[in-house]
């Protein structure tokens, strides 16, 4: 039995206040103007036209910025507004603020901007030719050969978290030089420690309140719109509020980076891999984000989860002058995971091998190392056990139903049942958990007992995922008090939780959670002097000792804890070492239905067996699997950023294809449960890896049924119509 | 100005020429209730019952709703009590962070109202309009197969 969100009934009701749903007296909105080019010299810049306009409040551009004009979360590199030059399209180059959203926009139109056009740097290869990078990093280890050897070129276009909440947050001057801001956001901490860097403020004159999220997924890792609203908020000395629209969220966050990919594999005639090489070039974009964290993650996880004696990864992140890419789930495993699943079955098929076997026959385990970083794995690595799982869940029964909203032409009923073929496709996919590199990643968590019960402060980002959920139960469990609620604290109030990314909150801040809920019940009992707490009180036997109001009339009882996980550290100059934290594993099998002739396809049914540690709270871990899982239908067969020189071609829901309920298919997860090392009770982070190795399970599936040779991701209709046409001409 | 029913209640508002029922629901009735996340139509979480129709507020003139009867998401409760599309919605994990939850039980109601015994393939069918970018629709899905068996 899961216990419920706390937050669902206002969710339901329509009541929950997200970020876009905030107001205050008095309140102006905010517009942004962004360069329509990808890269252009501005010559002039020119407000007045646009302060003329009755409503219009203020206009600012870069040299409105008192500090720091950089931001950027790994290395500040990003203007807060363009500044002499803009390097992609849609950066943002002035910022309006008006009496109502109209007028702003209004405002935002009569900005004159002279620019020079100049011609876009758009191919990674060539910016990695010319040493445009954000990052070069190689892993080089053995000398290890194989005698069957398979090579490949595979690509991953660039796909967009998409979360329904566009970016959007309210911004209140204080009266005193400082601003309290309202945003929603996966890293309170981090958004501060920028904002009041570019604003030139104390730390203690900027406030950050976290506000409801309307999903995440990466998008909201990197600053968007923090320091504008701030920025036009103390320019004016009233509250001003943005809200991006969709057209805008597209280029107003970083995206996951388009990758291009040659693998080369090299086994003995019994499947033993032996060696694998792989190039790999992220586009970063225009500017750093965490392209380096990604790129490298990339880079660690280029052999997937499996034994190999030798290996050689050179992977590149490029700077062009493309849209930025950063975070987005399953953060660069996504990318070589395609890379390498792809390798793994074309492998399979070289040594005449079933491509299950194939991968059992590699597969890593507690004790062994990881072939790029030479890492001893310690905790649990249950990847035979995931592969093994999957194997044994039944298939789904062929389809009987002949309803043409089943077949893969939809209702467009274009596809006859009698063009129906299916295939069947397999993946398994690795992921690292919380921080990696030596990071000093930590989540903050204060407990506090009062009269009411138990109070679980926290700065961690609710993106949906159900922390808030895990939290209250971890407090529950570590107490016995069944009244416990979470509050979210401003950045004035409590440290850092960490990003609420790479699969960590519910390790790092539960982990927190956990040693503060234990402490103050040690605190409740000792000063009691009972064994036993509950809402009542402290007991001792089936005696109520104290009241919790008695316990805690001379204040609230409380704990503060800091929780780090295990150490890492740099790799070497080879890439290798103890970088990692832990990890999480999991396993795909995906049935799909295609028609070859238009190339369409329907993705029926995909089954998981995932590696969770310990689930905290299996309803919310199905959650995470099954949304995950539809992400990674996303990438393989429809969700795609088309650019063209530079600019987004199709920046709207229209044009942008996201899974629908028709396009979902049904979901069966089995979660394997291996108690880590470390995290409360076992528990490991669930969030990535739903997402990284679906992806290639359902272009192997599509493989399996049409014979075509798919390196691509998404999969598009030619891509399999040339090839059968082909296929059938012969 | 013009005039219209909302949740039963009686409301008078001046829309812009260009607002969008979605905007004079938000901006001057105070409903914040129905989300906006594409303005385009595409993904439902505006969804609205016009006069008995299932629309997306985003694409309807709000001046052309003079006279209208409209259910949003506000409506669907009774009181305190939470509507059983409602509970099965919680109860089924359909919520995780709740942006496309309004659009999806107004659309869900709106389903069960006019069709109370849908096939799955009608559930996807009807709920196609509305994108839910955390769940994977799985837990919406248990929600309306929960509510079918139940009737």
């Amino acid at each position: 039995m899961s216990a419920p969100r706390p937050d669902g009934t206002p969710k339901v009701r329509g009541e929950f206040a997200f970020s876009s749903d905030l107001s205050a007296e008095g309140m102006l909105w905010g517009t942004t103007v962004r360069s329509p080019h990808a890269r252009a010299r501005i010559d002039r810049l020119d407000t007045a036209a646009a302060l003329a306009i009755p409503g219009v409040r203020a206009v600012l551009t870069i040299d409105d910025v008192p500090g720091r004009r950089l931001f950027g979360l790994e290395h500040p590199d990003q203007p807060v507004l363009a500044e002499g030059e803009a390097r992609f399209w849609g950066e943002p180059v002035a910022v309006v603020a008006a009496d109502d959203r109209e007028t702003a926009r209004r405002g935002a139109d009569a900005v004159v901007v002279d620019y020079t056009e100049l011609e876009p740097f758009t191919d990674p290869t060539v910016a990695e030719d010319r040493g445009e990078t954000f990052r070069v990093f190689d892993i080089t280890h053995g000398d290890a050969t194989g005698t069957v050897v398979v090579e490949g070129y595979y690509e991953t276009g660039m796909q967009d978290q998409a979360p329904l909440g566009t970016e959007s947050g309210l911004a209140i001057p204080d009266g005193e030089g400082g601003v309290d801001l309202h945003i929603s956001t996966q890293w309170l901490h981090a958004d501060h420690e920028q904002v009041v860097a570019s604003l030139g403020l104390e730390p203690h004159q900027v406030r950050l309140h976290m506000a409801g999220i309307g999903g995440a997924f990466g998008a909201r890792e990197d600053l968007s719109l923090q320091v504008h609203l701030c920025l036009l908020a103390l320019h004016t000395g009233r509250p001003v509020k943005m809200v991006y629209d969709r057209s805008e969220s597209f280029v107003g966050h970083v995206h996951r980076h388009p990758a291009r990919m040659w693998y080369r594999h090299e086994a003995e005639p019994d499947g033993t891999l032996r060696r694998v090489e792989a190039k790999i070039i992220l586009d970063g974009g225009a500017y750093a984000s965490t392209s380096s964290a990604v790129l490298a993650n990339s880079a660690y996880f280029a052999v997937g989860p499996y034994r190999c004696d030798a290996v050689r990864v050179h992977a590149v992140a490029a700077r062009t002058n493309n849209p930025p890419c950063g975070a987005m789930r399953g953060f660069g495993a996504v990318q070589s995971c395609f890379g390498y699943e792809s390798q793994m079955d074309r492998l399979a098929d070289a040594l005449g091998m079933d491509p299950i076997e194939l991968r059992l026959k590699n597969a890593l385990a507690p004790g062994d190392r990881l072939p790029t970083t030479g890492q001893l794995i310690e905790g649990s690595m249950p990847v035979r056990e995931v592969i093994e799982t999957l194997r044994a869940m039944p298939l789904p029964a062929d389809e009987t139903s002949g309803d043409p909203r089943r077949l893969p032409g939809g209702t467009g009923n274009t596809t006859p049942a009698s063009a129906v073929v299916r295939g069947v496709g397999f993946a398994v996919g690795i992921k690292n958990l919380a921080f990696s590199e030596g990071f000093d990643d930590y989540a903050e968590v204060r407990a506090s007992l009062g009269p009411d019960g138990l109070t679980i402060h926290t700065a961690a980002a609710e993106v949906g995922q159900g922390l808030v959920t895990v939290l209250e139960q971890i407090g529950r469990s570590a107490t016995g008090v069944e009244t416990v609620r979470v509050v979210w604290d401003t950045t004035a109030q409590i440290g850092s939780a960490g990003s609420s990314s790479a699969s960590r909150q519910s390790q790092m801040s539960g982990g927190a959670a956990l040693s503060a809920c234990e402490a103050v019940l040690a605190e409740a009992l000792r000063r009691g002097a009972g064994d036993r707490l509950d809402d009542a009180g402290v007991w001792r036997g089936d005696e109520l000792v104290t009241s919790l109001a008695d316990l805690t009339a001379d204040g609230p009882i409380e704990q503060l804890e800091r929780f780090r996980h295990p150490r890492t550290h740099p790799p070497d100059e080879h890439g290798r070492g103890d970088v990692h934290a832990g990890y999480a594993v999991a396993a795909h099998r995906a049935v799909v239905n295609v028609d070859p002739e238009l190339g369409l396809i329907r993705v029926v049914h995909v089954d998981t067996a995932q590696d969770v540690g310990k689930a905290l709270n299996p309803q919310a871990v199905i959650g995470q699997i099954e949304g995950g899982i539809m992400q990674g239908v996303g990438l393989a067969v429809m969700e795609e950023m088309i650019l063209r020189d530079g600019q987004v071609a199709n920046a709207s829901f229209t044009d942008y294809l996201l899974p629908t309920f028709a396009d979902a298919p049904t979901v069966e997860a089995a979660m394997i449960e291996d108690p880590d090392h470390w995290g409360p009770f076992g528990a490991k982070g669930v969030g990535e890896p739903p997402t990284i190795s679906s992806t290639p399970a359902i272009v192997a599936a599509i493989r399996a049924a049409t014979g075509a040779a798919l390196t691509r991701v998404p999969v598009r209709a030619e891509d399999i119509a040339s090839q059968w046409s082909v296929a059938s001409d012969q | 100005m013009i005039h219209l029913t909302v949740n039963g209640d009686p409301h008078s508002a001046e829309p812009g020429p260009a607002e969008s029922l979605l905007s004079m629901l938000r901006n001057r009735l105070g409903l914040a209730g129905s989300k906006d996340a594409c303005e385009q139509g595409e993904c439902g979480s505006c969804s609205v019952i016009l006069d008995g129709e299932l629309v997306c507020s985003c694409l309807v003139l709000a001046a052309d709703t003079d006279g209208s009867e409209i259910r949003t998401v506000e409506g669907i409760a009774d009181g305190d009590d939470l509507s059983r599309v409602q509970e099965a919605l919680l109860a089924e994990g359909g919520v995780q962070c709740g942006f496309c939850t309004p659009g999806f039980v107004v659309a869900a109601t709106h389903l069960l109202d006019t069709n109370p015994d849908p096939s799955d393939d009608d559930v996807r069918e009807a709920l196609a309009g509305n994108i839910c970018r955390c769940t994977g629709y799985g837990g919406i899905m248990r929600a309306l197969t929960a509510l079918r068996e139940d009737s």
